[in-house]
C-alpha cells in the first residue's frame, strides 16, 4: 500500500472517530445542546447554497486576509530587525513572550473604542493575535541563521540586497512559514472572537445570532464550516512547512 | 622553491576588541607570509592559535589591526578580492538548493550566461564525483559529499587563490585522506595557489609544498618547512620515510605550543625556552 493511501486512510479514520464521538455526544445531550452530525451537515449545505450566507463568509475572509497581511508585515519587519540586532532581540524576547501569553480578549474593549464596531476592529484584533508568533519565529530564524552562510555570501562578493534575497530569505523561510502557520490559527481566532462579541456581520456574528434564537443546528453548522476551512488552510501550511523543513 | 609572490601578509596583527567587559584578544601576529603563485601552502598550529584569523585576514573577511595584506599586488581592504575562493570547516552548502544549484549559485549571482554555467557546473560536479547526485539536496548527502559540494561551488568560479579553513575537519580519517587526494588533483588541474588551514599534521605534510607551523596565541610562524614533494603526488606519500620526518619535525615544533594552548606550561616543567617567531 502506498504512503498516500495510508495517509488517506488515517485521515478517514480520524474523521470517522470525530463523527462517532459527536454522534454519541448528541445522543447524550440531545438536540437542545448538540445537533447530530447529519443534521449539522445538512444545515451547512443549506447555508452554502443560500445567498444570505456568503456576505458573512466574505466579511470574515476579508477581515482574516487583512489581519494576516498586517501580522505578517509587522511580524516579518520587527522580527528581522530584532533578529539582526542581538541585544535588541535579547531584550525584546521576554517582552514578546509575556505579551504572547497575555489574554488579548482584555484588550478588546480598548480596540472597540479606538476602531468602533466594524471590519477595522476585527482586523486589528486578529492582527494582534497573529503578529507576536510571526515576530518571534522570524526573530529566532534570523538570529539563528548559520553564520557560515553570511561568510559565504561575502566570499561570493554578494551585496546586501543579494544576500537578503538569495540567502537570508530562503534560509529563514522554513521558520517563517512555521510562524505563519501558528499566526494563521491565532489570527483566525482573533477575528472570530471579534465577531462573536461585537459585530454586525461575519461568521462569528452568525454563531451569536443562532445562539440568540437558540438555533443549535445553525450554530454548529457555521462552526463546522469554519472548522473545515481552518483545517484545510492549516493543512496546506503544514504541508509547505514540512516540505521546507525536510530539506534542512 | 621560488616563484612569483601571489599573496602577501606584511607585519600583520589582528586584535579582537574588548567585548562585554572582557579584555581585547590579541589573536594573531605580527606575522609575515608570502604565498607563491601555484604553490600549496598549509598552516598548522594548536587550537585557537589564530590560523583561521590568518585566513580571514587574507580573504578580506577581517581587516588586520596592523600591517598590510595584498593579493596579486593589490592591497586587500574590507572586501574579498576577485579571484579568491574560500571553503570553510562548517557545512556551508545551502540546504534549500539542490547540489546542481548549489554549485551554480556563485556563477548565477555574477550573471554568467546559462550555457557557460552549465558547462562549468557539469565539469565541477564530475570532477568532485557528484554528477549522480546533481538533483539531490544536501540533507540527503554525507558530510564529505556536502564539503565536496562547497568545493565545487568554489571551483566553478575558477579562483586563482583557494583558501581552505579545515575543510575536512569534521570527516573521518579515511575520508580525509581520499578528500586530500581529490584536493591535490584539483590543485594540479587548476594551477591555483592553495592555502590550507588545518590542525592535522599528517594532512599538512602530505598535501603541501610548504608548511608553516604556528605558535599558540597570538599566532606567529615558528618555522616554515619545505616538504620537497613532486607536484604529481597523492596519499601514497604517507608510506615514505620523508613523510615521517616532516610530521616528526612539525610535532617537535608544535608539542610545547599545543601544551601551552591547553593551559600546560612546558617551560616550567622541562626548563625549556619557547621559540621566537620565525
Amino acid at each position: 500500500m502506498s504512503r498516500s493511501s495510508v495517509y488517506a486512510i488515517d485521515i478517514a479514520l480520524v474523521v470517522l472517530g470525530i463523527v462517532v464521538v459527536w454522534q454519541l455526544l448528541h445522543m447524550g445531550a440531545g438536540d437542545v445542546a448538540i445537533s447530530s452530525p447529519a443534521a449539522t451537515a445538512l444545515r451547512a449545505g443549506e447555508l452554502l447554497l443560500s445567498d444570505a450566507f456568503w456576505p458573512h463568509a466574505a466579511e470574515t475572509g476579508l477581515a482574516l486576509f487583512y489581519a494576516l497581511v498586517i501580522a505578517l508585515m509587522i511580524g516579518l519587519g520587527v522580527g528581522t530587525l530584532l533578529g539582526g540586532h542581538r541585544l535588541s532581540g535579547d531584550v525584546a524576547e521576554p517582552i514578546l513572550v509575556a505579551l504572547y501569553s497575555l489574554p488579548k480578549i482584555t484588550l478588546y474593549p480598548v480596540i472597540l473604542l479606538v476602531f468602533g464596531l466594524g471590519l477595522e476592529a476585527k482586523v486589528a484584533f486578529g492582527a494582534i493575535h497573529g503578529v507576536i508568533p510571526v515576530t518571534i519565529f522570524t526573530m529566532n530564524a534570523v538570529k539563528n541563521i548559520n553564520p557560515v552562510f553570511l561568510r559565504t555570501s561575502r566570499v561570493l562578493g554578494m551585496g546586501p540586497m543579494q544576500t537578503a534575497t538569495h540567502i537570508l530569505l530562503p534560509a529563514t523561510l522554513p521558520e517563517i512559514v512555521s510562524g505563519l502557520r501558528v499566526g494563521f490559527s491565532l489570527t483566525l481566532l482573533g477575528v472570530i472572537i471579534g465577531e462573536l462579541f461585537a459585530s454586525h456581520r461575519g461568521m462569528g456574528f452568525l454563531v451569536m445570532r443562532a445562539i440568540g434564537t437558540h438555533d443549535v443546528t445553525t450554530m454548529m453548522a457555521v462552526t463546522l464550516l469554519l472548522a473545515v476551512a481552518a483545517v484545510l488552510i492549516a493543512s496546506l501550511l503544514l504541508y509547505i512547512d514540512n516540505r521546507l523543513h525536510r530539506r534542512v | 622553491m621560488t616563484g612569483e609572490i601571489h599573496a602577501h601578509l606584511t607585519r600583520v596583527t589582528r586584535v579582537y576588541p574588548a567585548v562585554a567587559g572582557n579584555p581585547p584578544v590579541h589573536a594573531l601576529g605580527p606575522i609575515d607570509l608570502e604565498l607563491r603563485r601555484g604553490e600549496f601552502f598549509a598552516i598548522v598550529g594548536p587550537s585557537g592559535c589564530g590560523k583561521s584569523t590568518c585566513m580571514d585576514v587574507l580573504a578580506g573577511l577581517a581587516p588586520p589591526s596592523e600591517g598590510e595584506v595584498s593579493f596579486e599586488g593589490n592591497p586587500i581592504r574590507g572586501s574579498v578580492p576577485d579571484g579568491v575562493g574560500a571553503v570553510f570547516q562548517e557545512d556551508a552548502s545551502f540546504p534549500w538548493l539542490t547540489v546542481w544549484d548549489n554549485a551554480a549559485f556563485g556563477l548565477r549571482r555574477q550573471g554568467v550566461d546559462a550555457a557557460e554555467i552549465r558547462r562549468r557546473v557539469e565539469y565541477a560536479l564530475g570532477f568532485m564525483g557528484l554528477r549522480d547526485f546533481a538533483q539531490a539536496y544536501p540533507a540527503q548527502l554525507s558530510g564529505g559529499m556536502r564539503q565536496r559540494v562547497c568545493i565545487a561551488r568554489t571551483l566553478v568560479l575558477q579562483p586563482r587563490l583557494i583558501l581552505l579553513d579545515e575543510p575536512f575537519g569534521a570527516l573521518d580519517a579515511q575520508t580525509r585522506l581520499l578528500m586530500g587526494d581529490e584536493l591535490l588533483r584539483l590543485w594540479r588541474e587548476t594551477g591555483a595557489t592553495v592555502l590550507l588551514i588545518t590542525h592535522a599534521l599528517d594532512e599538512a605534510a602530505m598535501l603541501s609544498d610548504r608548511v608553516g607551523a604556528m605558535s599558540a596565541r597570538p599566532g606567529r610562524f615558528l618555522e616554515t618547512l619545505e616538504t620537497g614533494w613532486p607536484r604529481d603526488r597523492d596519499s601514497s606519500m604517507l608510506e615514505g620515510e620523508t613523510f615521517g620526518h616532516i610530521t616528526g619535525r612539525l610535532w617537535q615544533l608544535l608539542r610545547s605550543e599545543s601544551q601551552a594552548a591547553m593551559g600546560h606550561h612546558p617551560d616550567a616543567a622541562q626548563g625549556g625556552t619557547r621559540r621566537e617567531a620565525g
